[in-house]
């Protein structure tokens, strides 16, 4: 996913080069987070459903040995096949087997974050199975040898006349037709083919509840439910977290899922299957990937509370500007920064630090996840398994010094203030990152404590 | 030791302390009308409601909504449409216009009707169809999803839904555009 090994800063860098397109990024992301705000404040128990989903949730990681071990049963009860998988790389190796038990090679495939946290298209690519994503999203990243760069909104990035070039190319669109309503036609046209011969489908999983055994799945499109619906066998991945344990909790996360997202009151379809139906072959596939791990820790646990509405990203200063794509991992934003650490420390050490730390991530989370403490507390622990670059580590060390010794910290103020007053272009550089994207500030003729004495002096 | 089994273990180690379970009381803002509320929400996301006296009404709507000949499919025995039968395979309804299903009931704040396998016939036919018509009781219709769930209990079913409204979707610049993979609109009877 990031071949060149680029942090996040590199790669927003390359980003922000298209201002025009950072800026209309930015606002419809916003517009976005409005719309949920619009939504959540139509019901006045609005901040009880968040404390009640945050509590479930709690309830759940607290008991979750005991709930796969009922969902399993209930499941298996129901016809359903039930495997587990410690690792990605097992999961896929289960995925690709079923696939291989009904002699095809091609499969369609509904939205799934664990399946890009996986790498599964990429490894059955390899198997020679092809993959197609239905998602129109997700279709247009794929066709475009992309990953999502949002985890509600793939292609948020991309604008509709690059999606008419793309469709050019691959689905024989007119040259220069950029309509939204033409191209998702097209895209109908298209994956309607692929439903129809499919014999295999895979979706993702929203909820599962231990009670009944079924699972939920959520979306706008009707993907997910076509592709199930037209095949013989259903595979369905989900992560061990995803748990819920009772069907009348749904609910709660049903009220909150699609208004934290998209500020839609429900999404299309709320699909719960229980059963394969008559005829068909359903399997589940639960990972652990690290999750099992991560319970231990009660500083990171909550992160495994998340329901993926991405409201954290679309109110997030850093992402809005930055583009899913500048977190290179499969869960972006501020939720990816605090996930992604946890699998792989060195390799996600920078993404702790694409935070302003402002703290709207936690005010939207539905299920009151503690994002931009973990953020904060990510950083610490970084930091003190030498995950930290040597131009940080010297500038924290220079600071330290600065502020233990007050003759030196008031003689640099006076140097620093001279200088941007007197000699600007020293600090209005290329060099300073402080300068990109921003005009430094004014500086004072006085310090603060200058001003302060002075202030005392004459008895104010 | 397997995978199902390390999984378990490790789970059980590392869980914190058993965390008690919140009670479930919501004192949200309920509507006065709910019809009112389901019309409206329902409208808001792409459906059509249509309030209806008797099944001749509902009929007489979907002739003159439909009068093209097309393909269409009734799962509803008192309409003026022969109940079609069903094939084994769900790719048979690759060419369905019209899909006529009764669903179970409505809910207000979201403006989705829940239906399974049972009302359904086909699992594929409400997804696959070009335009879905569903029929609900207007009595039928629930505050919230609280209510909603608390009616559906703990029935069992193949595939329970809650549908609301025609298929969608707002990734191309977040336009947004009806018809994504399912059907491209939906419109409610409301029966008395």
């Amino acid at each position: 996913m990031n071949p060149q090994n680029k942090t996040h800063s590199e790669l927003a860098k390359k980003f922000n080069r298209d201002v025009e397109r950072v800026n209309w990024h930015d606002k419809t992301l916003w517009f976005v987070r409005e719309k949920r705000d619009k939504s959540a404040h139509q019901l006045a128990e609005w901040e009880q459903l968040r404390e009640a989903a945050s509590q479930i949730k709690n309830n759940v990681l607290s008991n979750l040995h005991n709930y796969l071990i009922e969902f399993e049963k209930n499941a298996l009860n129901h016809g359903i096949h039930v495997h587990w998988a410690s690792t990605a790389q097992e999961h896929n190796e289960i995925v690709h087997s079923i696939i291989k038990n009904h002699g095809v090679n091609n499969m369609v495939k509904s939205k799934s974050m664990l399946t890009e946290e996986c790498g599964l298209n990429e490894y059955l690519h390899q198997q020679g199975i092809n993959v197609v994503d239905t998602d129109l999203g997700e279709r247009i990243v794929q066709l475009a040898n992309e990953p999502p760069s949002h985890i509600v909104l793939p292609c948020i990035h991309w604008k509709k006349e690059e999606i008419g070039e793309l469709f050019h190319q691959h689905l024989g669109t007119p040259k220069g037709n950029a309509d939204p309503q033409f191209l998702t036609a097209a895209a109908r046209k298209h994956l309607r083919e692929h439903f129809l011969t499919s014999r295999v489908a895979l979706t993702g999983v929203n909820f599962s509840v231990a009670e009944t055994g079924e699972i939920i799945v959520c979306t706008n499109e009707g993907n997910a439910d076509l592709g199930v619906q037209l095949a013989d066998v259903h595979i369905a991945c989900m992560g061990i977290e995803k748990i819920i344990p009772k069907r009348k909790h749904l609910s709660v996360f049903l009220r909150l899922l699609a208004r934290s997202a998209t500020g839609q009151p429900i999404t299309t379809y709320s699909s719960h299957f229980q059963k394969p139906r008559e005829g068909q072959e359903m399997h589940i596939v639960l990972v652990d990937n690290g999750r099992s791990e991560r319970l231990a820790s009660d500083d990171f646990r909550n992160a495994l509370k998340c329901i993926r509405c991405g409201a954290c990203f679309n109110t997030c200063p850093v992402y809005r500007r930055s583009g899913g794509h500048s977190y290179h991992t499969a869960v972006a934003g501020p939720i990816g920064s605090i996930l992604a650490p946890g699998f792989d420390m060195a390799k996600n050490a920078d993404l702790p630090f694409a935070s302003t730390l402002c703290g709207s991530c936690t005010n939207v989370c539905p299920v009151k996840i503690d994002i931009h403490d973990q953020l904060y507390k990510w950083r610490q622990v970084l930091v003190k398994n030498g995950h930290t670059t040597a131009s940080k580590k010297t500038g924290m060390n220079v600071m330290s010094l600065v502020l233990s010794l007050p003759m030196v910290y008031r003689f640099s103020g006076t140097v620093g203030r001279w200088i941007i007053r007197t000699l600007p272009f020293i600090v209005n550089n290329k060099f300073n990152p402080w300068y990109k994207q921003r005009e430094m500030p004014k500086a004072s003729t006085q310090s603060f404590r200058s001003w302060y004495l002075n202030q005392r002096k004459h008895g104010q | 030791m397997g995978s199902r089994e390390k999984i378990l273990a490790a789970v059980k180690k590392n869980q914190p302390a058993m965390v008690e379970m919140p009670a479930l009381n919501f004192a949200g803002s309920k509507a006065v009308d709910l019809k009112q509320q389901f019309i409206k929400t329902l409208t808001g996301i792409g459906g059509t409601v249509i309030e209806v006296n008797d099944w001749k009404e509902v009929s007489d709507h979907i002739k003159s909504t439909f009068p093209e000949s097309g393909r269409i499919v009734n799962r509803v025995a008192d309409l003026d449409f022969e109940i079609s039968s069903l094939k084994s395979d769900p790719h048979d309804f690759s060419n369905v216009t019209v899909a006529i299903i009764q669903g179970e009931f409505g809910v207000a704040e979201n403006g989705a009707i829940w239906l399974t396998d049972a009302n359904m016939g086909d699992q594929a036919l409400p997804y696959i169809c070009e335009h879905l018509i569903l029929i609900i009781n207007k009595n039928s219709i629930v505050p919230t999803l609280h209510e909603a769930y608390d009616k559906i209990g703990s029935s069992t079913y193949s595939l329970g839904t809650f549908l609301a409204g025609p298929s969608k979707t707002a990734d191309i610049e977040q336009s947004l555009v009806l018809g994504a993979h399912g059907s491209k609109s939906l419109i409610v009877f409301l029966m008395p």
